[in-house]
């Protein structure tokens, strides 16, 4: 093994076991930071595929802004911590069926394709891969539309939570 | 490269030398010296943080006209080392109905948000930790996790106040978050590169102070960093007066050492940062050809905002909540994202004019003049009665005709509580 999969397979069982005490634990805010510990699993993801803008994005949006917002709506609005309802609903089983196809079905997607024992290709040293993403984000021909159209979206999605939080005159 | 001038590189040079001499394989022996690098490091920034608490104690104590410590070695310089000893030797006490992990994690975790910056700092043009090109965005990422530690930290302690400083701490974080990211852009535009050591080494080589291109800039930076730091004028997670230590009440002994050694250490971190944001970092005429000095021109300007951060933090009283939250998203945003505009606009269209230097200068001084005239107008259409607008509604709306809550009676029979006879105490010693 290299060590390219030895620290991929660490990652993995992290991201797995954590995602697993996400919705097995009782404890809310216990929940809400093995959550932290899985996204933090995917930036050592992204850190090992030499994506450095995806690693703190992840972390500066995931952990710095939503996992504390999480928290925070927690500890504001429950007074218990501890969740006492059950935590399987009647219909588990279908639920535990759709999960297994759906991944038995990309796992086959994924075993079919070609290149599928290709490893990474290395970056040469002194690419600005920051650059380069910047200047795909806003060229016409690549990913302008899409980047306006979710900026319209989070704009139209920060406008509706001023209005609905503002008070009436 | 001789070893006076740079004695780091020179024996890592000389340590991988003899380790592949010693049949050692390049990677193993470059993974090595990397950890070796790490250990350095962070040994050196924790030395430090032990001198920066005797610093911090003498500059408090010229501040408020006292001695400080005096007692222990020259100047009281090893007092600190007692004072490490007494953290070490005191009782660890973990509060009934803790958290257990969570609590025992959120100091480690308090001290790693601070140490992991000091991967991004360069001391020198050959001594740094690593050269990222979303180094301004990993400032902002270790930031999140301090936040987390604060929420951790106040949530497992099982105490209300810590949970109010955890609650604060979040408030103030997540709002002065915004003018500083969008500060940080600043230098960005300018530089055109997220990297510190390219934002530095654009200063130095003839290149001018960022702080001249946009004074602005650097003090909408220092102001939200102290934010983010926690210090005062905004020190509402620990705020003494009135929920006595704030998210770290429950900590005693070395886990409330690393609270304070981590707040000392992030503080002068911070200040590294504005001189390397601003102030040309190492650069310093020249004399940053010898990367011994540039470390020795380094340390000297960090401890110098350092030193900023603590004077601003004894001169100024602590502000309310609501007025702290308001100066940020009213005053503090707005005219970050105005210079932000005006910034990039410029950079765009004086980039081959010979009067870059001059006209960035003026537009951040405009923006300035224009702020403070529109400030005074809004003083003095408050000051005057006839325009003033209302003033906020009580906290409890009174219904008309008057309140409705009855005036507290204290007479006796009145109040279930207070009209019990307390039985007093049988005379004692009467007999004498």
């Amino acid at each position: 093994m290299t060590p390219d999969q030895i620290i991929f397979i660490l990652t993995a069982a992290l991201i797995i076991s954590s995602a697993l005490m996400v919705v097995t634990t009782r404890n809310l805010i216990h929940a809400a930071l093995w959550l932290v510990a899985a996204l933090f699993g995917v930036a050592i993801l992204y850190a090992v595929l030499n994506a450095g803008f995806f690693v703190v994005v992840q972390v500066v949006v995931y952990i710095g802004a939503i996992a504390i917002l999480f928290i925070f709506a927690v500890m504001l609005t429950r007074r218990e911590m501890r969740d006492r309802g059950p935590q399987l609903r009647k219909n588990w089983w279908l639920a535990a069926l759709l999960g297994m196809l759906a991944f038995s079905g990309l796992a086959f997607l994924l075993i079919n394709q070609a290149d599928i024992n290709r490893s990474a290709a290395v970056i040469p040293a002194g690419l600005d891969t920051l650059g380069a993403l910047g200047a795909a984000l806003v060229s016409p021909d690549l990913y302008l539309l899409p980047f306006e159209v979710a900026s319209i979206l989070l704009l139209a999605a920060l406008i509706g939570a001023v209005y609905l939080a503002a008070t009436r005159k | 490269m001789t070893f006076w001038t740079d004695p780091i590189n020179f024996i890592a040079v000389w340590l991988r030398g003899l380790l592949t001499g010693w049949g050692l394989g390049v990677d193993l022996a470059n993974i090595l010296l990397a950890l070796l690098g790490i250990i350095i490091l962070i040994v050196f920034a924790m030395v430090l943080d032990i001198i920066l608490v005797w610093i911090e104690r003498k500059v408090v104590a010229r501040f408020q006209n006292r001695l400080g410590p005096n007692r222990i070695g020259p100047f009281g310089i090893f007092q600190p080392f007692a004072d490490i000893v007494k953290l070490v030797i005191k009782e660890d006490i973990t509060p009934d109905g803790a958290d257990k992990v969570v609590y025992n994690i959120a100091p480690v975790l308090a001290a790693t948000a601070v140490i992991v910056l000091w991967a991004i700092l360069p001391l020198a043009s050959t001594i740094y930790g690593v050269d990222l090109n979303v180094a301004l965005l990993y400032l902002v990422a270790a930031g999140a996790l301090g936040t987390l530690s604060i929420v951790m930290a106040g949530w497992a302690s099982n105490n209300k106040y810590a949970l109010l400083g955890a609650f604060r701490m979040v408030a103030t974080m997540i709002s002065f978050e915004i003018p500083m990211v969008v500060v940080l852009l600043i230098p960005t535009i300018i530089t055109g590169t997220m990297s510190v050591k390219g934002i530095t080494e654009f200063q130095g080589g003839g290149g001018v102070w960022i702080f001249i291109l946009s004074p602005l800039a650097a003090v909408i930076f220092i102001i939200s960093a102290i934010a983010e730091l926690g210090r005062a004028p905004f020190d509402l997670n620990e705020a003494e007066s009135e929920i006595v230590a704030g998210f770290h009440i429950e900590y005693t002994g070395m886990k409330f050492g690393w609270f304070y050694a981590s707040e000392l250490l992030h503080s002068f971190t911070f200040g590294g940062f504005i001189a390397i944001l601003f102030f040309g970092g190492y650069n310093f005429f020249g004399l940053e050809k010898y990367p011994l000095l540039g470390v020795l021109i380094f340390l000297a300007k960090a401890l110098f905002f350092y030193w900023v951060i603590m004077w601003v933090k004894y001169s100024m009283p602590r502000i309310r909540i609501d007025h702290m939250l308001a100066f940020c998203w009213k005053f503090l945003t707005p005219l970050s994202f105005v210079l932000l505009i005006v910034t990039a606009l410029l950079n765009k269209l004086l980039a081959t004019s010979n009067f870059y230097l001059l006209g960035m200068f003026l537009a951040n001084a405009g923006i300035a003049w224009a702020t403070i005239e529109i400030l005074r107008a809004y003083a003095r259409r408050q000051r005057n009665p006839e325009n003033a607008t209302q003033p906020p509604p009580p906290y409890r709306e009174v219904p008309e005709g008057g309140d409705p809550t009855p005036a507290l009676n204290l007479s006796k029979g009145s109040n279930p509580l207070l009209g019990a006879e307390i039985p007093l105490p049988p005379k004692c010693g009467g007999s004498q």
